[in-house]
């Protein structure tokens, strides 16, 4: 593991869970630290969502601690948990908005029910929000009425609302074409300048995530294989992260056509 | 439907609902609104047979109050009847409370006949004269010993 | 042999899950409804929903099942000679028994079915998990105004039925076979009594309770249903559950509520 003195805001030890017989965590250990972008990646079905819904507290570990600001998610009760959760903003791979209210609720929604702001105050904390997220006019439109890149857009600004300390982003760019998935890099970047905080990124879009990382983890056969900086993680002599490089990455490694080809299918 | 906004739906709802409710109360449940209209006086009875709580206190076939209460007194094995009875209904001291049957197999009721006497029961007070409930057997022996 | 053995404890031990999941699911939105803040707009919305939207049903099956008691009752007390009763026996079947148990079965299938498809689909696409992220308590955001308007709306709906049942009957009963008028309403005032009310009014309050508890439960736990609670499939099969089921605790309920209080 590399060097790195910043604070550890969240750390997992020895996590494991299973599923009926299926075991999909198998000691899993990882060390997350204040301000930096922790990127997750690895093959489908390796248990990369699991991992981040033991983080925010939706999973139990059956063995293992997953400790937050110092705290054990697995052992404190509800209200505590609660008072962890305060510190985090969370864009779910299908958004998750509340498809009954319109954009300007669900963005409204963290901050009437978690603050006794007034409606005034909440009406010009949202639109700044939205303006930030380039969602101007779109305050009366339902979830539904969106594209896929606007609604990661309103998830994002909901997750930013109370300027959380962690935000996890889960898959933040599934389904989006290239230059719609630029535009959330290019707003998660932004965002994350001016509030200074620290981000777990489950994603499959290797390589282009890296240039967002501070560490790259991978997570095959129910571990964390390795936690490296991105360009220590390509280089890696791990035969897992070697395998996964080459898989996804490979036509890098080959001739400038193929990789164009590699990007232009790139669009899941 | 789709003109009336949720409030006055809401509103409309929970109106029609708490009149519903204050028809069935006060026309079928007896609960009167406005304080107590009635006032409590008791009887005692050697043997009251069959009397339920609930049943009708009657002059002259004419529903004047309820009975509230059957207790059995410990010391003399009476049955004690509390009995409301409508204010503005004037008992005198010397009514008689009596046990009777509507039809022959039909609910039992309290009768009360009205005396003479200037002194009236106040509410809480007692109707000193009763009649026990007659039961069939004793009447229909009543009616042959009689023919003879 | 072991096989089936394996399968009976298996049952067993998914049944008494279920329950326990069930009764902490309660008593959270119990507790959700009795924490501050209270909001008034969510409660109003789903009053209006459970509540005001159902009226018309309750108004049309009060009617006609006051109008049908009305005609059974006719039937079967012209062969003995009191038609005087019909008062009495309409009023009393309508305020004890039918009354609560139809209103209830017609929210099961207005509100009932719509609570627990509307929680499973949050629940499916991650709205509720999207809720525990933001430290807002579902139980709390999401339940307790339903729970509250459920448990206010039951009785109030059972009442509006009761009444328009008693007319339903008197319309049939006097204005049709020409029962008297005066017998049809004295004999229903002095044969229903405050309990017979009382009655009605906790079986309508249990059923309140009920009624949004399973619905809104079997949403909220879709994903541990064992038939497979994924998909759109999964939600039309936990709704269809959660109404069956329902409807059956109601019925059962009835029956325990009336033995317990006569």
């Amino acid at each position: 593991m590399v060097e790195d003195n910043r604070k550890a805001i969240i750390e997992l030890i020895d996590l494991e869970k299973s599923f009926k017989q299926q075991k999909v965590l198998d000691g899993v250990n990882l060390t997350i630290r204040e301000g930096t972008t922790m990127v997750i990646v690895g093959a489908s079905g390796q248990g990369k969502s699991v991992l981040l819904k033991h983080m925010l507290g939706l999973l139990k570990p059956d063995r293992g601690r997953v400790l937050v600001f110092g705290r054990d998610l697995s052992t404190i009760g509800g209200k505590e948990l609660k008072e962890v959760r305060q510190e985090y903003g969370v864009l779910f791979q299908n958004v998750a908005l509340f498809d009954s209210m319109t954009v300007y609720d669900n963005v409204a929604l963290p901050l009437r029910e978690r603050t006794k702001s007034s409606e005034a105050e909440i009406r010009s904390r949202v639109e700044e929000k939205l303006a930030l997220m380039d969602l101007q006019g779109t305050e009366d439109k339902f979830p539904a009425q969106l594209s896929g890149g606007m609604k990661k857009r309103v998830g994002l600004a909901r997750a930013l609302m109370l300027n959380p300390k962690i935000v996890f982003f889960d898959e933040p760019t599934t389904g989006l074409d290239v230059s719609r998935s630029n535009e959330i890099y290019r707003l998660f970047y932004k965002t994350q300048a001016q509030l200074k905080y620290t981000a777990v990124i489950v994603s499959h879009d290797v390589p282009k995530i890296f240039k967002l990382a501070d560490y790259v983890a991978l997570v095959a056969g129910g571990k964390v294989q390795e936690c490296l900086t991105p360009e220590d993680f390509q280089l890696s002599q791990n035969p897992a992260i070697k395998a996964f490089v080459k898989e996804t990455m490979g036509p890098i490694y080959s001739s400038e056509e193929e990789e164009m080809g590699f990007y232009e299918t790139d669009q899941r | 439907m789709k003109r009336i906004n949720a409030e006055t739906a809401v509103g409309l709802f929970l109106v029609a609902g708490f009149l519903c409710f204050a028809y069935l109360s006060v026309k079928l449940g007896d609960v009167s609104l406005f304080g107590d209209k009635t006032y409590s006086v008791v009887a005692r009875f050697n043997s009251i047979s069959g009397l339920k709580e609930g049943a009708t206190v009657e002059i002259a076939g004419v529903k004047i109050g309820k009975v509230a209460r059957i207790t059995l007194l410990p010391e003399s094995y009476q049955a004690q009847v509390e009995m409301g009875i409508n204010r503005g209904v004037i008992l005198q001291e010397d009514s008689i409370a009596s046990i009777r049957t509507a039809g022959i197999i039909g609910d039992k009721y309290v009768n009360i006949s009205p005396g003479g006497s200037p002194e009236i029961i106040k509410p809480g007070g007692r109707i000193v004269e009763t009649e026990s409930a007659i039961n069939l057997e004793e009447m229909v022996s009543k009616y042959i010993f009689e023919k003879k | 042999m072991l096989k089936f053995m394996e399968r009976v404890g298996d049952d067993c031990l998914y049944f008494l899950e279920q329950a326990g999941r069930m009764g902490i699911f309660l008593f959270n939105c119990l507790l959700g409804i009795l924490r501050p803040p209270y909001k008034l707009g969510p409660t109003i919305r789903q009053l209006h929903f459970i509540g005001a939207r159902s009226i018309f049903v309750i108004l049309f099956t009060g009617a006609f099942t006051g109008m049908v008691l009305a005609l059974q009752g006719y039937y079967a007390l012209r062969k003995v000679g009191s038609e005087g009763f019909l008062g009495s026996a309409v009023g009393l079947s309508l305020i004890r028994e039918l009354g609560p148990v139809l209103t209830a079965l017609m929210v099961v299938g207005r509100a009932g079915s719509a609570i627990c498809a509307e929680i499973g689909i949050m629940r499916n696409s991650e709205q509720i998990d999207a809720l525990e992220c933001m430290a807002i308590d579902p139980h709390k955001y999401l339940m307790a105004p339903k729970f509250i308007a459920g448990i206010l709306s039951l009785p109030l709906l059972t009442f509006i039925f009761d009444v328009i049942g008693i007319f339903g009957g008197y319309v049939v009963g006097v204005g049709l076979f020409g029962v008297n008028e005066g017998a049809y309403f004295q004999g229903m005032y002095s044969s229903v009594d405050w309990p017979d009310i009382h009655m009605g009014i906790v079986k309508s309050l249990a059923f309140g309770l009920l009624i949004i508890w399973i619905a809104a439960a079997k949403g909220y736990f879709l994903h541990f249903e064992r038939s497979g609670g994924f998909g759109a499939e999964g939600v039309s099969r936990t709704t269809t559950n959660a109404v069956v089921l329902s409807s059956v605790t109601i019925l059962v309920w009835n029956y325990l509520i009336t033995a317990i209080l006569l």
